[in-house]
């Protein structure tokens, strides 16, 4: 995974920085950063994590979704001094150092959940998200649209994704 | 579709962001971020600095005491949603915040964050507007309450002065014999809604209608109380007809403008039906209620 962080470069910006620590996909990060960077682009342009995508940059599409301290947000709706301190996952994060995908990933794939990818990464936090914070998640076709709500998909007609999420229970032991 | 450029402030206490507050002629304060984001990525609001409150101890979570519910500025909606305590203390809270955003922007946004942005479309001011809630302001003079029907004056405006950061809301817990029910209308699930209603209807003794306290959003340049519409309720039986007056005299407050969403004629016919759909689930609701 550590390979994958990119190291700092340079800076030519004359914006006001800050030096911010976070912990992102179980690796510590400093990093001095402007004080107006969005957390999508620290994640894409400073780390080189750029798995997580930018769609709509105000909150509407969801491909930015990433775990912060454990809990679904809006990395375009996060400033990265925000997340100071915090514990960032994003969908590097997820996959076994050995490749083996996580189950979310697994359905996925099995499931045809995608067709261009653009929105996946945002898809897979979500979903992840929703297991992983909630005791029962509901998997009725209205329980799993309400869990997708937040993340729109211009390919596909979240018919797959919606099996994959089922599927992902499977998998997870949770249906 | 980037911030522009601000000076960032991050308060450890709320008199270090009142002091920011007062010392900066244009501030914003950063909570949620939820709706300030979006603005600044848009480039809608350039201030000239922005004050983070997010990790002020005095500023987070919520409590009940007594007949109102406090919900301090970095209560994200989310856990307040969840929260059991406070929907034994109004219901009407959950219902209302599952029609706000969706669950990953609720994760971050805040209820205080959402009042004071103030969106005329948006649920919790009508929320407020309906209980009878108010703002709790801190500024360099000190803390002063402001009524929710003193508190929104246009789209995105409030009384709230550039020195003030709202640090509280407080809703009243539900009276008793009170049902309650929010209710909306969007073209996508998460949408802004084209019109939206909050309802609390209480019943007497006798059966009939002791009080009613209904708000709309997305109808006006500000969430409004439905006055009309609560004068035709008192004193009424529940149901059918008094319903049926109510929802007709709630169309006056309708002034939003025809926009490419929706013409003010269909706005003033959705909350027609919003009002009476909303009525009779509150009616329903009240029946059961503990007196």
């Amino acid at each position: 995974m550590s390979r994958r962080i990119a190291p700092a470069l340079p800076e030519r910006s004359t914006d006001p920085r800050r030096s911010i620590s976070l912990t992102v996909n179980g690796e510590t990060v400093t990093r001095e950063i402007s004080t107006r960077l969005l957390l999508s682009d620290f994640l894409r342009h400073e780390l080189r994590l750029t798995g997580t995508h930018v769609g709509c940059e105000h909150g509407v599409c969801g491909c930015c979704t990433v775990m912060i301290d454990g809990v679904a947000g809006r990395s375009c709706l996060t400033l990265a001094v925000q997340a100071d301190g915090a514990s960032i996952r994003t969908i590097e994060g997820l996959a076994a150092d050995d490749g083996t995908l996580h189950p979310v990933q697994q359905a996925f794939r099995e499931c045809h959940a995608l067709q261009c990818g653009f929105c996946t990464p945002g898809f897979v936090m979500a979903i992840t998200s929703h297991f992983e914070e909630s005791k029962s998640v509901d998997l009725s076709e209205e329980g799993i649209r309400e869990m997708l709500s937040g993340n729109l998909c211009r390919c596909t007609g979240y018919q797959n994704i919606v099996a994959a999420v089922r599927r992902a229970a499977e998998l997870m032991g949770r249906s | 579709m980037k911030p522009p450029l601000f000076e960032y402030i991050r308060a450890e206490t709320i008199e270090q962001a009142v002091g920011a507050r007062a010392t900066h002629e244009y501030s914003a304060v950063l909570a949620g971020g939820q709706s300030l984001l979006p603005t600044l990525n848009f480039r809608l609001a350039r201030p000239e600095a922005v004050i983070d409150i997010g990790r002020i101890a005095a500023l987070q979570g919520t409590a009940v005491q007594g007949q109102e519910i406090i919900v301090r500025a970095m209560a994200r909606q989310r856990a307040v949603e969840r929260d059991d305590a406070i929907f034994a203390a109004n219901p009407l809270i959950r219902e209302t915040l599952g029609h706000v955003a969706h669950a990953i922007v609720r994760n971050r946004g805040t209820i205080v964050g959402s009042i004071s942005h103030a969106d005329a479309a948006a649920e919790l001011p009508a929320l407020l507007l309906a209980t009878g809630g108010a703002v709790i302001a801190r500024g360099p003079k000190g803390e002063r309450r402001i009524e929710a029907d003193a508190f929104f004056q246009f789209h995105m405006t409030t009384t709230l002065k550039p020195d003030e950061i709202a640090i509280e809301v407080r809703i009243p817990t539900l009276p008793a014999r009170t049902g309650w029910a929010f209710m909306e209308f969007t073209r996508r699930h998460g949408d802004y809604a084209l019109a939206g209603v909050c309802a609390l209807l209480t019943l007497g003794a006798d059966g009939r209608i002791s009080a009613a306290r209904l708000a709309g959003c997305g109808i006006a340049s500000r969430p409004v109380r439905l006055g009309a519409a609560e004068g035709a309720l008192i004193g009424q039986a529940p149901g059918v007809t008094s319903f049926a007056a109510a929802g007709r005299a709630a169309r006056e407050a309708v002034t939003a403008a025809d926009d490419r969403q929706a013409s003010k004629a269909f706005r003033r016919h959705l909350l027609d039906q919003l009002v009476v759909r909303a009525l009779n689930l509150a009616a329903e609701r009240a029946t059961g209620a503990p007196s």
